[in-house]
This record gives C-alpha cells, structure tokens and sequence, in this order.
C-alpha cells in the first residue's frame, strides 16, 4: 500500500471529503468548464478578476474523482490573490511535477502532495483538469477546457 | 442452443459443471503477475483476452500464408485467400447466418454500425423520417444515426428504459410509425449487462416493415447467436470482444439488403470493372470490403469460433450465470455499495458505485491490487445521466473468470474503504 499512500495524501483525502470554494464567487467574471472524457470528470471553475489582473476569488463546482476534487480544492486556495502571471507561472510549475518533467518545482507545500500523482499515469490528468480549466477561464471566458 | 445471450435461452441447467481452470491455460496473459499478484482481469466488456490457438493463429498465417487474397495466381495468395475465406464461413456458422456473402469484414461494430447507417442510411432515411435506437446504446450506436439524422433530417427516437435498467419495450409500439425506417438496438448492453427482448423488439418493429439493426458485441462472447432464429436485418459484432484479434469485426446483413445497398467505401477490390465513365460493384461480399483486408485478423477470428465451438454453451451458460450471483451477492453485502443495472435478464457484467469514492480511484485502488476493472462512463454517457452518476466501476467477466477472481474484487473493494474511509 505505499504507492497508494503517496497518492492518497491525508490532505489531499481531507479535501476530497470537504472541498474549499466549492461556490461561485460573488461577482466572477470569468468562467470555464473542464470535462475528462476519459473518467467523466466535469467541473467549473470561476474567478473574479479586479480590473488590475489580480484573482481576487476563485471558486468551483463540479463532479469527478477525488484527486481532480481536492486539486481544484488545493488549486482555488493557492491561486486566490495572486496575479495571472503568478498563476500562470504555478500552472507550469503544478503541471511539470506532476508530469514528471520538473523534479524540483517551487511550489507551496499543500499543493506538493501531488506529487505521487507522477507515478500514476493515468491520473495525472485528474490532477491537471482544475488548472487547465483555471487557465481557459483566465484566457478566454466561455471555452471548454479538456485533457484530451 | 442455450447462452446467455442466445435468442433461444431456455434457462436449462447443464448436466455438466464447467470449469474454468480447464481453459485458463489457454490464455497466456492470464499467468501475469500485476503489481506482484497474480492478474485479475474482469474488464472482459471491454475487450478479451487471447487463447494461444487465436495468437497462433496470427504467427501462423503471417509465417506461411502471408500474400494479398482474391488476387494472385499463385500458390500463396490462393493459401491467404482460403484462410481469410475461412474466417468469414466460421463467423456464418457462428451466427447461423444463411450464407457466408451475408457476413462483411469491418474493422470492429463501430464500423458494422456505420457501414448500416451510412449505406443502408442514405438509401431509406428522407427528412422527417425516423430513427429508433434505446437508452442503453454504447456512443457506437448514437452517433453514426445522429450523423445520419444531421445529414438527411430525420430525427432519432430513443426507447426509455426504467431504473432497474430494462427497455420500456411497452413504448415502442406507439413509437414506430409509418416514418420509422429503422430500429438499431443493443443485443446486451455493455455498461448494465442487460439482455434485451430483441426478439420482441424485431417482431414489433417487421409488423411495421421496419428492419432492426442489432449491436451484438456483447452478445458473442457469451454464446453463439441465430440470426436466422432472431430474423434481424443486420447484426454487427467485434472480434477482439469474442477472444478474437483487435481490428477486424464483421456485420451480417439480409441479402436482400446487402444487395440494394451501396457500397460504403470505393477501391480495389470492391469492382467488377471500373473505367473513369462508370464503375460496376462486385457482388456482396466484395462489395462491401474495399482496400486489403485484414486478412490475418479473418483467420484469427476463425480460429477464436474454432475455440469457442469446442465450449459447452449449456455448462458455460451456467458458470457465468453463478459467477453474476455470486458477485452481485457479495458486492451488495459490502456498505454503501450500489448495483447500477439490476435487470432480470442480463450477462455476467456488474456495474457499481461505492458512497463517497469516484469510480476512478476505485480502478486505481484495484489497480494496486492487480484486479483490472473498468471505470468510467463505460461509452454510455446516457446511460450515466440517466443514472444521475458521472461514472461507475464495471466488473465484466468471461468464462475464464472464477469465484477467486470476484473474491479479489471484494477485497481489493475493502482496501478502497481503507483509504476512504
């Protein structure tokens, strides 16, 4: 069972169970919605930009496996307050450890329990959907975002 | 004949007990270790596992039969063009269909599918006409009628089913009209294991002159069918779901049909002559196979009938049907679990959802285990929202299955409580 412990984190069971910013945030003004075709993982996300570029609250909605849940848990809590470029730049950060590609990525710590996911091929999806989906809706409102 | 899917199921119990330890050396992949256990492998829906005489098969033909077929004077190609013929004679035998120019080679009963709705298609459906399909259809039997809807018009119809998972075959009489042209069930659904009346569904749709397609890709690999006996129109089956090789699958359709019907891709081999004013078609089958074939994968499916003709379908029959009550049994004693498809009739196919766990990290958790099992929406997205559930875990088996393989399940289901909670 020590492969599934390190992809089933405590924090990341923990935010499965009880997800944060599971809403719509007052006010969003962006929006776009991720589907895995693969799983049947469908979720929303929302944020409200301020005319200066900042997220000044993010929030989703939505069904799928308990690693793209508590990613886009993980994932609203990390970004919230950041410029889109600060966003941007822990997209890339998120997505090259959990592809593998980024063995040394700088990142907060809650969002590091994904790192097992590399070891599971076929999630590392799950875990990218809410941030594909964070990007869609930061670059063009409106789109659906996909794994595929 | 008595299968589990059989048009004449007459629920007789074998004298003969079956057992699977008897043909699971057959299949090599099944002494593989997975994770450090001995394989589990019940994704059998999904496709199914090779017995050496089908892999032989393969090495067989490309080692000393290998040439292009229904073209070469020589030795060679005659040898190529016997096996590939023979695979087409044994999967008419399999189905009991009247001839072997009633069963075309296709890639898989996707392309059967298409190959209906297209030729057949565009020869009957007019704007405003109609499409029957059911609620349980794999994507396979969606989309190429609404493709076939957009192109023409017509509309597709869709028979409900209730919530054990059973057609509401009760609607279908009001729903068949005189702009009905064709009716395009699933034999045994993929996602719920149910058997279909398709029989009924046959007999009400001809009352109406309307011909029925039927999807049996899950029907063959648990017994042979009579198409004669169930007096379809067309029936589309996959031979890598029958224990055959991936790509290659056949469609049987009525002569009558197969004759009228255009031809669903040009080139060679399809041609009696062909000038740049006008081609003439080959006769049926040829008409319908155009390019090389996959000759090799003809032959292996041959040999996949060969094998399965050798089973005892009563005493098979039988096996899968304690293997389903075993599993249902012990999955429903296990808390917070949920059957997804509990129709009366159905194959050893076992949808389910646990309380609070995505099916995805079910298959994972299983996964560790060495039990492979399907999760996801299993290509039946309606059958999903008709459920309210984005995906469900699937436990598919085959007659190589056994009770120890459900006993896994079960426990690799108790270390998903483990990590869940």
């Amino acid at each position: 069972m020590a492969d599934l412990r390190e992809l089933y984190q405590q924090v990341i069971l923990d935010h499965n169970r009880s997800p944060r910013n599971f809403r719509v945030p007052d006010g969003a003004n962006r929006e776009a919605r991720g589907d895995n075709p693969l799983c049947g993982d469908k979720i929303t996300v929302y944020v409200r930009v301020s005319p200066d570029g900042k997220l000044e609250d993010v929030g989703f909605q939505g069904s799928g496996c308990a690693i793209s849940q508590a990613s886009a848990s993980l994932m609203t809590s990390a970004v919230k307050g950041m410029s889109t470029a600060e966003a941007e730049e822990m997209f890339d950060a998120f997505h090259g450890m959990v592809t593998g590609e980024n063995d040394t990525p700088t990142l907060p710590k809650k969002l590091m329990a994904f790192a097992g996911v590399k070891e599971f091929p076929a999630r590392v999806k799950c875990a990218n959907l809410p941030w594909h989906t964070l990007r869609t809706a930061l670059a063009d409102a409106g789109r659906t975002a996909t794994t595929e | 004949m008595t299968t589990a899917a059989g048009s004449t199921r007459q629920g007789a119990t074998s004298r003969r007990r079956f057992d699977p330890e008897t043909v699971r050396t057959d299949f090599p992949i099944l002494a593989r270790r997975m994770r450090g256990k001995p394989l589990v492998y019940i994704d059998n829906a999904a496709t199914s596992q090779k017995p050496r005489q089908v892999i032989e098969s393969i090495r067989r033909y490309y080692e000393s039969m290998n040439a292009n077929v229904h073209r070469g004077v020589y030795q060679l190609s005659e040898d190529a063009t016997v096996a590939y013929e023979w695979g087409r004679a044994q999967i008419a035998q399999f189905v009991n269909a009247p001839s072997p120019a009633e069963v075309i080679f296709v890639r898989n009963a996707t392309e059967a599918i298409n190959l209906v709705a297209s030729s057949f298609g565009d020869m009957v459906v007019r704007e405003g006409d109609e499409v029957i399909v059911s609620a349980m259809e794999h994507h396979s039997n969606i989309v190429p009628w609404q493709l076939l809807c957009g192109r023409t018009g017509a509309t597709l119809r869709v028979i409900p089913m209730d919530e054990r998972g059973s057609l509401r075959i009760d609607e279908l009489p009001s729903m068949l009209t005189d702009r009905t042209r064709i009716v395009s069930v699933v034999h045994v659904s993929n996602s719920l294991g149910t058997i279909n009346p398709v029989k009924q569904i046959i007999r009400l749709a001809h009352d109406h002159d309307v011909p029925v397609l039927l999807d049996g890709a899950q029907a063959v690999p648990h017994g042979p069918v009579d198409v004669v006996d169930l007096d379809c129109d067309f029936y589309a089956i996959s031979g890598h779901k029958m224990f055959g090789p991936t790509g290659v699958g056949a469609l049987f359709g009525k002569r009558k049909w197969l004759e009228q019907m255009e031809p669903y891709q040009g080139g060679g081999e399809m041609i009696r002559s062909v000038t740049f004013a006008k081609t003439e078609y080959a006769p049926i089958p040829a008409k319908f196979e155009a390019g090389t074939p996959n000759i090799a994968g003809a032959a292996a499916i041959g040999a996949a009938v060969d094998y399965l003709q050798k089973l005892d379908w009563d005493a098979v029959a039988e096996h899968e049907r304690e293997l389903l009550a075993y599993a249902q049994e012990k999955l429903t004693a296990i808390d917070g679990l949920r059957l997804i498809g509990t129709a009366e009739e159905k194959i050893a196919v076992v949808s389910f959802i646990m309380e609070g766990v995505h099916a995805h990290d079910i298959g994972t958790i299983a996964d560790q285990e060495g039990v492979a099992l399907r999760t996801g929406h299993h290509c039946t997205q309606p059958v999903m929202d008709f459920f309210g559930v984005p995906a469900t875990a699937r436990a598919s088996f085959a007659f190589y299955n056994t009770k120890d393989d459900v006993d896994r399940l079960v426990d690799a289901l108790g270390k998903v409580r483990e990590v869940f909670g």
